[in-house]
């Protein structure tokens, strides 16, 4: 699937809090698709992410983003470099209305796909929440502010730390089409998800982690039908 | 116990009214009844007070409150501000003692407080840039570094501007009084507090209507992830630490103008700023409004309506305010817990 220059190119990642290390050895790489990264919790999920943005500092390998080397690199740097980052709990900004969110971002968005307008059509239902303190939407507009800001960064890939997380049913499936829709615009999702139906549903290449690793790389298909390696790798017993 | 303390709210309100209208014989001010000219400029002395106290207040909200950077050289940056005016002004009138109202122009006052505020905002600057930035978030390094700091720039002026108390002099255009209806009140102040006004309403909009604004903000609440957005969180933080420093010299210009400028007015300054951001509560520029109005009465109106002999004793009215609020909202009148 992936392309021959790919969006993100990850090798022999490693990194970890002070003496303690966490990841090790990650090596992928992908093109505008989505990626699902599936794992119980504890096994490094949020790290990856926290090291692909910079938030925790690599111990070794490296992150090529477009082809530009991301490890070393500041936080803000990395960002504005073309990733937007939609975090574990959503972390909004209390002090700030719906629109303050998406009004901050502003800057540079004029004749790209995702301004601030664009944003509101692609979810509806915060243009109604708008005055709105982001501390007060329920969890699924939460969600979609969350998107929605990383959106105007109008970067080529979008790292989704467990989405789904906290979600009714039906928002999980809203979510899901949400992804499918950017998908098809261009960008490139890399899913973090200990929800195997969601990281299935939105993505067919499945990087399994395990203590720190990537242990495996199935199919989404192959998973689903696999109950075994379910129970091996994820600790499921069934769907 | 919500009502307990609406009751003794209200009760205190009702007999401070009671004392100030009729019963206040032998205070300075006299009862409202009998001397209602003096009540009228008691309440515009607690108004522009606070004015000042805003300006001042509201920077170090800015610093203290909002990016929660223990700044104990706020007042520092007062007196700096003050004094850098006052030089500043001497170049431009070209003597450099017994300066009248007469010499100055408004602009030989306003170009001074300009260049003071600006001035006051670098070295702000340069002091969050070269020493506090590294330690964000570390309470008391911050609070051992920015003493130090205050108690070297104290000794510095000292030796640099003396220690005999030195006034700026407002240009001639204010410094005078106007008498409506028969009562006589100073020009000079009523400025300050249109200043004080202006400089509210423009926090207000740059906070609450810029992106930059918005930025700080954000940033207050979760630094990590405004980077994670691709902007430079460190940046806005900077500007916010310049907008502060120079609101403090700013304040300062006004406050040397207005009391006089002399060794110790500086730790006055912090003082009063701590009091006002206390009361209103950290990081609202609403807490700062309603602390300074509140120090602005208290300290307007004790040494007014105490008994002669015991106006001496007004001060502890700041800290009866003080007690009071903080027994009352322990986070202040706009706090929130964290």
């Amino acid at each position: 699937m992936s392309d021959a220059t790919p969006i993100l190119e990850v090798n022999d990642l490693a990194s970890g809090y002070g003496a303690a290390r966490v990841l090790f050895d990650i090596d992928f790489s992908m093109g505008v698709e989505a990626v699902a990264v599936l794992g119980r919790n504890g096994m490094g999920k949020t790290t990856l992410c926290n090291t692909i943005m910079g938030l925790v500092p690599a111990i070794g390998g490296s992150v090529k983003l477009g082809g530009t080397e991301l490890t070393g690199k500041k936080t803000h740097q990395i960002a504005a470099l073309g990733i937007g980052y939609v975090p574990q709990g959503r972390r909004l900004f209390p002090s700030l209305t719906v629109d303050e969110h998406l009004q901050m971002l502003v800057k540079g968005t004029k004749g790209h796909r995702w301004t601030k307008d664009a944003v509101y059509e692609l979810f509806p239902r915060l243009t109604e929440r708008r005055k709105v303190s982001g501390a007060a939407l329920s969890g699924g507009e939460q969600q979609m502010l969350a998107i929605g800001r990383a959106l105007m960064l109008n970067a080529p890939l979008i790292i989704m730390d467990e989405p789904s997380e906290g979600l009714a049913p039906a928002i999980v499936d809203q979510l899901i089409d949400t992804c499918h829709k950017l998908v098809r615009e261009g960008h490139a999702i890399l899913l973090v998800e200990q929800n195997i139906t969601v990281a299935t549903a939105v993505a067919d290449r499945q990087l399994i982690m395990v203590s720190g690793r990537i242990e495996a790389e199935v199919d989404a298909t192959d998973l689903m039908n696999d109950t075994d390696a379910q129970r091996r790798y994820l600790g499921v017993d069934s769907l | 116990m919500q009502w307990i303390a609406l009751v003794a709210g209200w009760s205190v309100a009702a007999i401070f009214a009671a004392w100030v209208l009729v019963f206040a014989n032998g205070t300075p001010a006299e009862p409202l009844v009998s001397q209602p000219g003096d009540f009228v400029k008691v309440l515009l002395n607690a108004l522009t007070i606070a004015g000042l106290y805003f300006i001042v207040a509201s920077g170090f909200t800015l610093i203290f409150g909002l990016m929660r950077v223990v700044n104990l050289a706020h007042g520092s940056f007062f007196l700096l501000g003050g004094y850098i005016a006052l030089e500043f002004q001497k170049l431009m009138v070209g003597k450099s003692r017994n300066i009248l109202g007469d010499d100055v122009g408004v602009f030989d006052w306003v170009i001074p407080l300009l260049l003071a505020a600006m001035i006051a905002g670098i070295l702000g600057l340069i002091m969050q840039q070269v020493f506090l930035r590294w330690f964000q978030g570390q309470d008391m390094r911050e609070t051992m570094i920015t003493i130090a700091i205050s108690v070297i720039l104290a000794d510095m002026m000292v030796s640099w501007f003396g220690g005999i108390g030195v006034d700026i002099q407002w240009p001639g255009l204010i410094d005078r009084a106007i008498t409506v209806s028969g009562v006589r009140y100073s020009v000079s102040r009523l400025f300050m507090l249109g200043v004080a006004i202006v400089v509210g309403v423009a926090l207000w909009a740059w906070l609450q209507k810029t992106r930059t604004g918005m930025v700080i903000r954000a940033g207050v609440d979760d630094t990590s992830m405004v980077q994670a957005l691709g902007i430079n969180v460190q940046l806005v933080f900077a500007l916010a630490f310049f907008v502060g420093s120079a609101l403090a010299g700013m304040g300062g210009v006004m406050g040397g103008s207005f009391a006089g400028l002399a060794a110790g007015v500086d730790g006055q300054w912090l003082l009063n700023s701590i009091i006002v951001v206390i009361v209103g509560g950290l990081g609202s520029l609403k807490g700062a409004l309603a602390g300074s109005l509140l120090l602005g009465v208290v300290t307007a109106f004790a040494p007014s309506y105490l008994p002669a002999g015991f106006t001496n004793y007004s001060i502890i009215f700041t800290f009866v305010l003080l007690g009071a609020v903080l027994a009352w909202r322990p986070y202040g009148l706009f706090g929130t817990p964290e």
